[in-house]
């Protein structure tokens, strides 16, 4: 192939791949006429656009390898098209399975793309070194506009194992540099109030997502001052801890846009522990600015602290119980969930739940998703409460341990009742008889 | 001139139903039953003691039960490649036999054997015995691909035509004019060796409570008939504290190793429950547990981004965790070889996706240690299931390292049996006795972290961080967008997805391509423009992908140097 060698010699195998994948695409010409043409060919006179296109089909490592062909393609390769996402994966391989982004790697793209990057996640696996190293990234992303940012853990939370200010700093250069983030995902670090003051000085106007599930370091007050400015906020994700009334009321006030998606996360420090309670009010209120915003809750309570919920009428859409929880509590649930899009039970009690399944088909008109892991429910209950619910149930993960055979039906016959009231073949989930 | 037999046994540890032993022993002059052992193995190898003590038994029951036939068993010390071709000469071997063997590694060794073989003359006869159904068969049923879910193995079962019978056991009238010339030093050179002889310190080794051997199995599959028609009325039995304990009827070591033909058990539950229920026909239900060992479905494996952490392993392993029902379970595994199915399931969810996020290969290798029944596809393939690395299936059910043991035994009984320092804790702090007030452990003489551990992780902290890591790996494998944790996992029963989809701004912009090396499981060119109808594959990827996939034993990390020593592969 003519054209100039650019910088070291090429590693071989792909660059010839690369340029079949090419030239199929483009072939009109006769099998003879191309031979010679082959050599003289336009692959160096290639627009910059087509190469764009096609590198973008690429992973980054055969990209790397094509750029190393010649200077035109190494040139395709530094396009700042290229470098607008990048995933950072730091792993050590003491702590890990997978590989990380190579150093080199790493310092090029800061070097000649951080101007260039947008949207840019780090993954750090549970060794604090690789949250040390995402926090070094962070700090010198400086001249960097970003859009998104998120910040994950993928084995146990190592954000957390950095020194808080190290983190801090890193964090709040990009708060200060960037001033268009839209979307913030930095659950399970040690984020604080004045730094969330910081992200609000300089994104209130973009920023429209914002995850932070187990930000220990936040109070409500911080989360409130967020909600406060950033009238664009449309998805939130937070521990329960950081809800409060003020809260609710400033997502649903005027200036606000309607809030697509709520998270919030119940997790149990200690056990007994007792929670606030939100006014019904104040739900309200959000359900009115935003008639069609989910609400997604999960539980990781022991069973007797359930005492401040559902006890009032709330507008969860999705309900997931991570822990064993009542029959009543399940039953308050029936009763003042109307929203209820999806209701997913780990545990429960030996006791059958019927009763409580029967209420959540009668009052849950909008569910169409549930999940029960250990529980019990008689077969001629669950035959029922799948006729109360009828086609609208699109997700049905019923473990089989969970059916009770009883007078009316047997295991092997409720799955034909099941499914003549749901439209469609349905088998309850296996679980391996090891 | 009449040949002259080998039969090897490897599994099938059996005169009964054993069709490729009556093929060795049909027509021949004489007839030599081999088994081999490596002893070098038995020190360094990842099989503990009980495995080992339990194939020498069955090893010696054969045995015994050959000499009523006026033959004997002949264990080979070495391994079979090398010892074949000098045994082929010496013996004047023409016909091999041996029972088909399905695992990923027995294929390979026998492929090399039957080679072998074929260069010395040998004719080479296998037999299907070990599973009910010949799974080259299912697997052509299903479009030369193997049934990715158990449910649409157990719908091609229902298609093929029932098992075949199991075969007369091998007697004196069918060994008729075949014999087994047996030297004076027989014993010396061929004998049953004695765990002592293998390297192990039997000092203070309590008798097995899983004794290995056919004769064993036959009485129990009696016994576990009986109960079963007594007991249930073949109703599935609730599980409760006593499950939890060996049991006097349990067979799936014996199933394991072939003591028990898994075709006899079959036919003998079919009579068994046509007699009770009248002539109907029996569920397919029935066969639960026989019929899960033969799904070799190579399910796919979602990678999954596990944490290497050798200590936290260790203190799963060594029931070192600091909650009791994990320990106890871990405890009974190590000291009897046998656990409770569900239990199973409780430590296997603690060590993966429920609590400490390590992978579940970890796990599959302490289990191979330790437990009895622990055929390789079936370990590796529950295990997957376990952990949720199997694509199709739910991960919202987690099983409570506290809740999960508390209703199954609430008095705690199991624990006290299998943890004694925590005899002193009343049933309510049983199962979590760091939440017991400080008087209360001394009045039990164990104080929590000093005679007892901590609690080596927050239950549910854990569990809220990793069923938000699942839901994330899996909605980007399913590309599902949506907020439901259902619909996040794709089902094959066509339940569509559910859940109400979300506005996600600020999310990956679609067309840039970001990732450099690590897609879960796909395939790596992403577009948005190429989107195609992104069906998971089985594993077939650029070998730079090939990170943690399939169970298949040669794909394993480079970095899992260990050699897994099996006891069958001799």
């Amino acid at each position: 192939m003519k054209g100039e060698e650019g910088g070291d010699s090429s590693p071989g195998n792909s660059s010839p791949e690369v340029c079949k994948k090419v030239r199929t695409q483009n072939t009109e010409d006769s099998e003879a006429g191309v031979a010679s043409e082959f050599l003289d060919s336009d692959w160096a006179r290639l627009p910059q656009e087509l190469l764009l296109h096609i590198f973008q089909y690429l992973p980054l490592l055969d990209r790397a390898y094509a750029s190393q062909v010649c200077r035109g393609w190494n040139q395709a390769f530094h396009m700042p098209e290229l470098w607008r996402c990048f995933e950072f994966e730091l792993n050590q391989p003491a702590s890990s399975y997978l590989k990380a982004t190579h150093p080199d790697l790493i310092k090029q793209i800061i070097k000649r793309h951080s101007n260039h990057l947008q949207y840019v996640s780090f993954k750090v696996d549970s060794s604090t070194e690789s949250a040390e190293a995402a926090c070094d990234i962070l700090s010198q992303l400086v001249n960097c506009s970003l859009k998104t940012l998120g910040l994950i853990s993928t084995a146990r939370p190592s954000f957390m194992e950095v020194p808080k200010s190290h983190f801090i700093s890193a964090l709040t250069v990009v708060f200060v540099n960037s001033k268009s983030l839209s979307s913030l995902k930095i659950d399970d670090t040690p984020v604080d109030d004045p730094s969330l003051k910081v992200l609000v000085a300089n994104n209130s106007d973009t920023l429209k997502l914002l995850k932070m599930s187990s930000c220990p370091h936040v109070s409500p007050a911080g989360i409130l001052c967020v909600a406060d400015q950033c009238h664009g906020l449309r998805e939130l994700a937070l521990n329960y801890h950081l809800l409060s009334d003020e809260l609710l009321l400033a997502l649903s006030s005027e200036k606000h846009v309607h809030l697509e998606h709520l998270r919030i996360d119940v997790v149990s420090e200690n056990p007994g522990q007792h929670f606030h309670t939100i006014k019904k009010s104040s739900w309200d209120a959000m359900v009115r600015h935003s008639p069609k915003f989910n609400l997604v809750m999960y539980f990781f309570l022991y069973e007797d602290e359930f005492g401040p919920f559902f006890n009032d009428e709330i507008p969860v859409t999705h309900l997931y119980f991570g822990r064993s929880v009542s029959k009543e509590v399940l039953g308050r649930v029936g009763l003042h969930c109307p929203r209820l899009v999806e209701l997913v039970v780990c545990a429960n009690g030996l006791r059958p739940l019927d009763e409580e399944l029967i209420r959540i088909a009668k009052h849950c008109n909008q569910l169409s998703a549930i999940g029960l892991g250990e529980c019990e429910v008689s077969c001629s209950a669950f035959v029922e409460f799948v006729k109360m619910c009828g086609r609208r149930l699109s997700q049905l993960s019923i473990m089989e341990e969970v059916l009770i055979p009883d007078h009316k039906y047997s295991l092997d016959e409720i799955h034909w009742e099941v499914s003549k009231h749901l439209g469609r073949v349905w088998f309850p989930d296996m679980m391996p008889t090891w | 001139m009449a040949p002259n037999s080998i039969h090897w046994f490897r599994k099938g540890l059996r005169l009964h139903d054993n069709p490729a032993l009556r093929e060795a022993v049909k027509g021949a002059g004489t007839v030599r039953c081999v088994y081999f052992l490596d002893p070098w193995f038995a020190g360094s190898s990842n099989v503990g003691v009980n495995r080992w003590r339990f194939l020498l038994q069955c090893l010696e029951d054969l045995d015994a039960s050959l000499r009523k036939l006026n033959s004997r068993l002949f264990v080979i010390r070495g391994q079979p490649a090398n010892v074949f071709p000098r045994l082929f000469k010496e013996w004047k071997i023409s016909r091999l036999t041996f029972e088909y063997d399905s695992e990923p590694f027995g294929k390979e060794r026998d492929a090399a054997i039957k080679k072998l073989a074929m260069e010395a003359g040998v004719e080479v006869i296998v037999k299907i015995s070990h599973t009910l159904y010949d799974l080259d068969k299912i697997i052509e049923l299903n479009g030369a691909q193997p049934p990715l879910t158990y449910k649409r193995f157990q719908t091609l079962i229902s298609r093929l035509d029932p098992p075949e019978m199991p075969v007369e056991t091998l007697s004196d009238s069918f060994m008729g004019r075949c014999v087994t010339p047996i030297s004076e030093d027989h014993g010396d050179k061929y004998g049953v060796p004695s765990l002592e002889e293998l390297g192990f310190d039997i000092e203070g080794l309590p008798t097995a409570v899983w004794p290995g051997g056919e004769t064993e199995a036959l009485t129990r599959i009696e016994r576990h008939l009986e109960r079963k028609a007594w007991v249930a009325n073949f109703e599935r039995p609730r599980m409760n504290a006593n499950s939890l304990l060996a049991s006097p009827t349990g067979l799936s070591p014996y199933l394991r190793f072939g003591c028990l033909s898994c075709r006899l058990f079959y036919f003998k539950l079919t009579d068994l429950y046509r007699k009770v229920k009248k002539n109907s026909s029996p569920p397919l239900s029935l066969y639960g547990q026989l019929l899960w060992r033969e799904w070799r479905g190579n399910p796919i494996c979602v990678r999954i981004p596990w944490d290497r952490n050798m200590e936290a392993l260790a203190k799963w392993a060594e029931a070192k965790t600091g909650f009791p029902w994990i320990d106890a379970i871990m405890t009974q595994l190590r000291q009897e070889g046998w656990i409770h199915h569900l239990a199973r399931h409780a430590v296997a969810c603690f060590l993966t996706r429920g609590d400490l996020w390590i992978s579940w290969e970890e796990g599959m290798k302490v289990f191979e240690e330790l437990l009895l029944d622990a055929d390789w596809s079936v370990n590796a393939g529950s295990w997957m299931w376990l952990s949720c690395s199997s694509f199709f299936q739910q991960f919202f059910h987690c099983y409570c390292p506290v809740g999960f043991g508390r209703r199954t035994d609430p008095n705690g009984d199991f624990i006290r049996r299998y943890l004694p320092i925590l005899r002193g804790f009343p049933a309510k702090y049983i199962y979590d006795p760091w939440n017991a007030p400080e008087s209360v452990q001394a009045a039990a003489k164990c104080i929590i972290g000093v005679h007892y551990p901590k609690p080596m992780v927050h239950h549910a902290e854990a569990s809220r961080l990793n069923i938000e890591r699942m839901k994330q790996i899996y909605q980007q494998l399913s590309r599902y967008r949506g907020l439901g944790l259902l619909a996040s996992v794709p089902s094959t029963n066509g339940n569509g997805n559910g859940g109400m989809m979300a506005y996600s701004p600020g999310e990956q912009q679609p067309g840039t391509n970001n990732n450099n090396n690590n897609s879960h499981c796909e395939s790596t060119q992403s577009s948005s423009a190429a989107q195609q109808q992104q069906r998971l594959q089985p594993p077939q990827q650029p070998p730079q992908q090939q990170q943690q996939q399939q169970h298949g034993r040669s794909n394993r990390h480079s970095h899992h140097s260990v050699c897994v020593c099996r006891l069958d592969t001799r």
